[in-house]
């Protein structure tokens, strides 16, 4: 489980849930007693960003990176040099959660002269909710423009369809056919499909990609 | 279609257009940024405009001639930018045109933060701009209410002359939810037949203008005015109760804090204690018929907010103090927390000054 290259790299459009797939991702990987790093490359949303759950990451022993203006509130795009460090230091598992859109993915570029083959995954979260992602061919120029921005290329699909709380089985089957459909378009494998704790245990056993349960630890419990 | 998930910004945008907005003017802020952003991308795909100005002031003056040519229009900005449009909300008031403002607001005074915050409640209901003038105030608390009043809010403005703003705090703004697009309920609008859209030779030229020298021609003008203020008090007057028949306190809270809000109740609830809800879901016209329908035993209403307290102010009016008024808040961009408004509950329920 999460058996992936040492450098995560997770993109997608902002709502599609790269974020709470980020936390999650570190957390079970921390759990698995890894050194993780989470690093927050996010220079386009000024809310719910990983920096925010920056306690409750140190807590369970991950390493948070982010802004390098302190205080949470700022929409300054600055982003820490000290992401350099795990990105340099071998032994850190590392995962970048970048901004929701081809301009966020650009924070990506300076870094890509460490992306080399086979030591990085690049992850496209896909959530066939967002209007902006809900056909194949919407998605695959998505990703493209990622791709071109962040001068890296995309080498796993999650499935990450939701309605937030509300999320049913059924939405995310919906989800894993177009996820489908861009895979096989692009020859690139479906790597995860997170779901909320109550829908990732009634999906069927054999669904492409490995199940990745989600708690929504970046929701408030008077949110949807 | 089904539902779609869709950040509060671009909903708001996508209603717009779906509600017939044509023209967008606007200048960039924190936390709202995706709406203009939207209607740049989306706007000319269905032939409209939309326009970044060189600044807020120079935005309203461009809705108010727009709205005066009788095209939809809107603008959105957040609290400081909204602070600068007031000269322009109060022309337009003047003028009585209609048009729809997008207030999602962030914590002040001043510059502030980019955090949300409802600290612009005052400036929303009473105006900073000049004159006796009035304007509908939304305050929608979920994202599929929001898209709803937004589709509304054009209606409303047509119908009435009138600017009306929806306002949302940041949150509204940058929170994810699904949401699905119904037509709002059916209006008999009346024609613009007041637009300056041309005459083509055929009727005297309309005059868009706030300006009234004869101070009878103004007083008279005001009372018309004000009239028209007194029937959308009459109709248009929006908000949600709950239990005020046998609460021992009620509560009243808008927008994101009345969702803080209801998730206290239910916990007050688990634990046996009646807590009753007034959510105004127009700020102006504030709903003081709710208040009339709290029993008499009820201990007292907590008002929460996310400011030092300003609709504490219309709470007070309309409870005409017959119970005392308790207040909750926090500001600056801080979100309250439901255990506090529970303890804040316990506190007036147990009788403790």
């Amino acid at each position: 489980m999460l058996n992936d290259n040492r450098i995560r790299i997770i993109t997608g459009h902002y709502g599609s849930g790269k974020t709470e797939f980020s936390v999650n991702y570190a957390v079970k990987l921390a759990e698995q007693g890894k050194k993780v790093a989470i690093a927050d490359l996010d220079v386009v949303n000024p809310y719910f960003r990983t920096r925010e759950k920056i306690d409750f990451l140190t807590e369970k022993g991950i390493k948070v990176l982010g802004s390098s203006i302190k205080g949470l509130a700022a929409d300054v795009p600055a982003v820490s040099p000290e992401i350099l460090a795990p990105i340099q230091d071998k032994s850190y598992q590392l995962i970048l959660d970048v901004g929701g859109d081809p301009i966020g993915a650009k924070a990506l570029g300076r870094y890509h002269n460490y992306f080399i083959e086979d030591e990085y995954d690049m992850f496209f979260v896909l959530n066939a909710n967002r209007p902006e992602t809900q056909t194949p061919e919407k998605a695959i120029q998505y990703l493209k423009e990622i791709e071109t921005a962040s001068r890296a290329r995309v080498t796993g699909l999650i499935n990450n369809t939701h309605l937030l709380k509300s999320t049913t089985v059924d939405e995310v089957l919906k989800g894993q056919k177009l996820v489908k459909e861009v895979s096989e378009r692009l020859n690139i494998p479906i790597k995860y499909v997170a779901a909320i704790e109550s829908v990732a245990r009634e999906l069927p056993k054999d669904i492409e990609g490995e199940i990745l349960p989600i708690k929504m630890y970046m929701r408030e419990e008077w949110m949807m | 279609m089904g539902k779609i998930l869709m950040k509060g910004n671009e909903a708001i945008g996508a209603a717009a257009i779906k509600a017939g907005c044509k023209y967008f003017f606007g200048y960039p802020i924190t936390p709202q940024n995706e709406l203009p952003e939207y209607m740049s991308r989306e706007l000319p795909k269905v032939g409209g405009v939309f326009l970044q100005a060189e600044s807020e002031v120079a935005a309203i003056n461009m809705v108010y001639g727009a709205a005066g040519a009788g095209a939809r229009v809107m603008t959105s900005s957040s609290s400081p930018g909204i602070a600068l449009k007031q000269e322009g909300i109060s022309y337009i008031a003047g003028a009585e045109l209609p048009c729809v403002i997008v207030n999602i607001v962030r914590g002040g005074p001043g510059l502030g933060g980019i955090q949300p915050a409802q600290s612009d409640y005052y400036q929303a209901t009473r105006g900073g701009g000049n004159g006796d003038y009035r304007h509908v105030v939304y305050a929608p608390a979920t994202l599929q209410e929001t898209v709803d009043l937004v589709m509304e809010a054009f209606d409303v403005a047509d119908m009435y002359r009138i600017p009306v703003m929806v306002i949302g705090d940041g949150m509204i703004g940058q929170m994810m939810e699904p949401v699905e697009f119904k037509e709002p309920k059916k209006r008999e609008l009346p024609p613009k037949d007041w637009a300056t859209d041309g005459t083509k030779g055929e009727r005297e030229p309309n005059i868009i203008n706030s300006l009234f020298i004869d101070p009878q021609e103004l007083e008279d003008h005001v009372w018309k005015l004000e009239k028209k203020h007194e029937l959308i008090k009459q109709n248009e007057t929006r908000y949600e109760e709950y239990n005020l028949e046998d609460a021992e306190v009620v509560v009243v809270a808008y927008g994101t804090t009345s969702r803080v809000v209801k998730n206290a109740i239910a916990k007050c609830e688990e634990e046996g204690i009646k807590v009753g809800l007034i959510r105004p879901i127009t700020l102006w016209p504030f709903p003081e018929e709710a208040f009339d329908k709290i029993n008499e035993n009820a201990k007292g209403v907590l008002t929460v907010e996310m400011s030092t307290g300003q609709m504490i102010d219309d709470v007070k009016i309309a409870v005409k103090g017959k119970h005392p008024v308790y207040f909750h808040g926090r500001t600056g961009g801080m979100v309250p927390d439901p255990r506090d408004i529970v303890a804040e509950i316990k506190k007036i329920a147990g009788g403790e000054k």
